[in-house]
């Protein structure tokens, strides 16, 4: 069996909900020895959806067991001496932490990246949070639709030029949580250039790493069109309304195409049988074709696309090398043949979920595989294992720490 | 202080818009990123207009490129004359890592494919990403961002439950969310290859990517066997959740309230104390149930105010809220400025422009931007002549024989 890439990489996560706890099952997956601690009523995420049948409960929840994969789950009350002294002996053994608690509250613990440089001085701690450890907003508290509002994925959401009552209705937050999980992304690259960093300097690292700041970053271009070219973008913006690139309604509902190429629009053409219609002048070249506006192109587009299915399209136009995509519901996903043919969704069999079907990774690696092989931990599930075996903690130890509600 | 990723040098084949993203990380965090381009196939965003309509930029002006590349070296070596390969794979062997993101297999068809480059440098990394990934019955097939951002259900996910589906307001932020990933999976090729001395072939699918930042979405699939769809701003666990009319024109605040203690100091916060005792909406359920009415009642406060008075009202009291930001409000706002979120880079010909700054705070080690992007084949000298060792009359004819070019 090949080596995985964070094989004996030992990795705290103090963190709720998708970024810090997504942050981590990246280096789960990459072979790091995870140990995620829970507050003894349990990580947020449990209390969040979907779950089987909709009746909430929190070692089925379908969030929680997909970004906890892969790691070992034990409680911990921080907020008692024993708790702190506990956390400080898990820190000792570890070579990252990862944090999500809201700035200054892990100094108010005694536990802050200074103090626990003290009793292990190679730690890399990551500590995510919605505005970083410093500035004006540090102490502001955010959620999910306030992030993405706040670092301007949401102002242009959705953007509908065409639709005359877009400015009535207040702008959006972006589908499912994938902002959370950009977060996460982000945090691990971090975290992962301060390990790789530390295995030459053999130096600890504290990393800061603002959500708002994560998803500033995916619109580089976008601000400095902005800053530079002075584009403006809300809602309802006309400027980059591109009469033959966007979302077009077919027969079994809607694929994206973009024709900014000159063989992109021969090989629609080509696709159509060439018809009588695009022979006009307006339609020659790339130039004359950036100045039509919809209703040069629509009354003859849309009939054909009605006609035709996603699949249709997708085929006809990928095999004239041209990008176009069918939007798929995520039911259809799991069957698309490519998924199938790549074994992207793999199953898991988990004590109270049962067996279900995850994403697998965001990559394959030729030499250092990625593999789901542990489902997300029950609450509290290894703490034997990890207070008992790993610290040396007595069973009747452990039985007081239970009682004190410690653990 | 070294940076993470020093003495690290990258042969990248990367070009428009995910990859180069990728790499531009690599070279804040301390990596050596030499583009291979040429003229005879210029990225298109070197020639990108600034605005529909506008003439294309001067290929070392475009805004687009410079944003993406920067810190990167450039290098014009044409690929398609079998010298421009041989020049390629000499950088290479001095090289650790190799990026692309053509569609699937297209470095093969160089005679740039893994099995070749270990021959060429036995523990290279080559990493390659495209929209369906390297292999698979789809793997030809090309992909800009809206077109794997659509196959991977984000789209679906996205807008008003009765408005058709793909208006997200960030045209380019799935293809970066990509570059985050090819980013990562490169340090986690470093780490393996530091610790055992082996390279590896690494295969990213940008559908993939995508797929995995809906990951709760398809479980709900195979839970429930039903295709979870979107819902606007509604929110199973808070309410209210949403954005709220503010003072000025099309300016709004989002307001989220995730518990009982949060809705009641909101109602203290807002003058409005006799909703705390009004039972329609003194739980989560009841508050989801009338959402409706709420965002209204709710709507009559903020309407009046600017959205960084709520904002500021609302957090003194503990409720998160947070105005919806512009592009153009962003590089104002106090608290990114004050920490440095955005910073000036001077480029010889493009002028000093703002770009955005690294998304980390190292607490020693440096890793933020280290210089403007390069002008179309700046480090052809530099990499040539120095690095590989070419005598200057072998670079001179392979110059004029457009090899370097």
């Amino acid at each position: 069996m090949p080596d995985k890439a964070l094989a004996g990489t030992k990795v705290l996560e103090y963190a709720q909900f998708v970024s810090g706890p997504y942050c981590a099952k990246i280096m789960a997956d990459f072979g790091a020895d995870v140990t995620k601690i829970e507050p003894p009523e349990g990580d947020i995420a449990r209390q969040r959806g979907p779950f089987p049948g909709d009746s909430p409960h929190p070692e089925r929840s379908g969030l929680f067991l997909y970004v906890n994969i892969n790691k070992l789950g034990i409680t911990l009350a921080l907020d008692s001496p024993q708790g702190k002294e506990i956390f400080r002996k898990l820190v000792r053994d570890t070579d990252i932490l990862i944090e999500d608690t809201p700035p200054g509250t892990m100094e108010s613990l005694g536990l802050d990246y200074s103090a626990l440089k003290e009793i292990n001085p190679t730690l890399i701690m990551t500590s995510i949070t919605p505005f970083g450890q410093t500035g004006p907003y540090r102490d502001y508290k955010a959620y999910y639709l306030n992030l993405c509002q706040g670092s301007g994925l949401g102002y242009a959401t959705p953007y509908s030029p065409l639709d005359p009552q877009v400015l009535d209705r207040p702008p959006l937050k972006e589908g499912g949580l994938i902002s959370e999980y950009d977060c996460g992304t982000t945090a691990a690259i971090a975290t992962m250039s301060a390990l790789y960093a530390r295995m030459f300097t053999g130096e600890g690292q504290h990393v800061d790493v603002s959500k708002q700041e994560a998803l500033l970053n995916l619109q580089r271009p976008e601000m400095a069109a902005c800053l530079t070219d002075g584009e403006r973008l809300s809602r309802a913006t006309t400027e980059h309304v591109d009469a033959l690139s966007g979302l077009y309604p077919c027969k079994d509902g809607y694929v994206y195409a973009m024709f900014s190429e000159d063989h992109h629009w021969h090989a629609l053409m080509d696709l159509m049988g060439n018809p009588e219609w695009a022979k006009d002048e307006k339609f020659s070249t790339v130039e004359r074709r950036r100045e039509l506006q919809l209703e040069d192109t629509h009354p003859w587009l849309m009939p054909w696309l009605a006609e035709h299915t996603r699949e249709e399209i997708l085929h006809g136009l990928q095999s004239r090398r041209t990008p176009l995509g069918p939007l798929y519901r995520i039911a259809e996903v799991p069957h698309s043949e490519h998924m199938k043919v790549r074994e992207f969704f793999v199953e898991l069999s988990h004590p109270e979920a049962g067996a279900l079907s995850y994403p697998s990774a965001i990559a394959k690696f030729s030499e250092s595989p990625v593999a789901l092989e542990r489902p997300a931990p029950l609450l509290g599930e290894h703490n034997e294992a990890v207070y008992g075996q790993r610290l040396g903690y007595s069973s009747d130890e452990l039985s007081a720490l239970r009682e004190a509600g410690i653990i | 202080m070294r940076r993470p990723l020093e003495g690290i040098r990258v042969t990248d084949f990367c070009w428009v818009w995910a990859g180069p993203a990728g790499t531009e990380l690599l070279t804040y965090l301390g990596a050596e990123v030499i583009r291979v381009e040429s003229q005879d196939h210029l990225c298109g965003t070197r020639r990108r207009p600034p605005k529909r309509g506008a003439p294309p930029p001067d290929i070392n002006c475009s805004t687009a490129y410079n944003c993406l590349n920067l810190g990167k070296r450039s290098v014009t070596i044409n690929l398609l004359q079998p010298q421009g390969l041989e020049l390629a794979k000499r950088l290479i062997a001095v090289s650790d890592v190799v990026t692309d993101n053509y569609a699937g297999g297209m470095m093969e068809r160089f005679g740039l494919g893994y099995r070749e480059l270990k021959t060429v440098k036995p523990d290279i990394i080559q990493i390659s990403m495209s929209g369906w990934g390297a292999y698979g019955p789809e793997r030809d097939y090309r992909a800009y961002d809206p077109v794997f951002a659509g196959l991977s259900g984000f789209f679906e996910m996205t807008g008003y439950p009765d408005c058709p589906p793909g208006k997200v307001g960030s045209f380019g932020r799935c293809d970066l969310s990509c570059g985050n990933a090819f980013t990562l999976c490169i340090l986690a090729a470093l780490i393996h290859r530091a610790k055992t001395g082996q390279g590896q072939f690494v295969d990213v699918s940008q559908w993939e990517v995508m797929n995995c930042n809906m990951g709760d979405a398809y479980v709900d699939y195979f839970m429930n066997q039903r295709s979870p769809t979107r819902q606007g701003n509604r929110d199973e666990l808070l309410a209210p959740h949403n954005c709220y009319r503010c003072q000025g024109e099309d300016k709004w605040v989002s307001i989220a309230i995730g518990n009982d203690e949060e809705w009641q100091a909101f109602c203290q916060a807002l003058g409005k104390p006799e909703w705390i005792g009004d039972t329609r909406f003194s739980s989560t359920e009841g508050r989801r149930q009338h959402q409706q009415e709420l965002d209204s009642l709710i709507t009559e406060w903020t309407v009046s105010r600017t959205n960084y008075e709520v904002t500021e009202a609302l957090q003194r009291v503990g409720v998160a809220a947070f105005p919806s930001l512009s592009r153009e409000e962003l590089p104002h706002d106090p608290h990114l400025t004050e920490r440095g979120a955005f910073v000036d880079v001077v480029h010889p010909e493009a002028g000093s422009n703002t770009c955005v700054a690294p998304p980390w705070r190292f607490s020693s080690l440096p890793a933020d931007v280290t210089n403007h992007a390069p002008l179309l084949g700046e480090a052809n000298e530099y990499v040539f002549l120095e690095l590989l060792g070419m005598p200057v009359e072998e670079f001179a004819v392979m110059v004029g024989e457009g090899v370097i070019y």
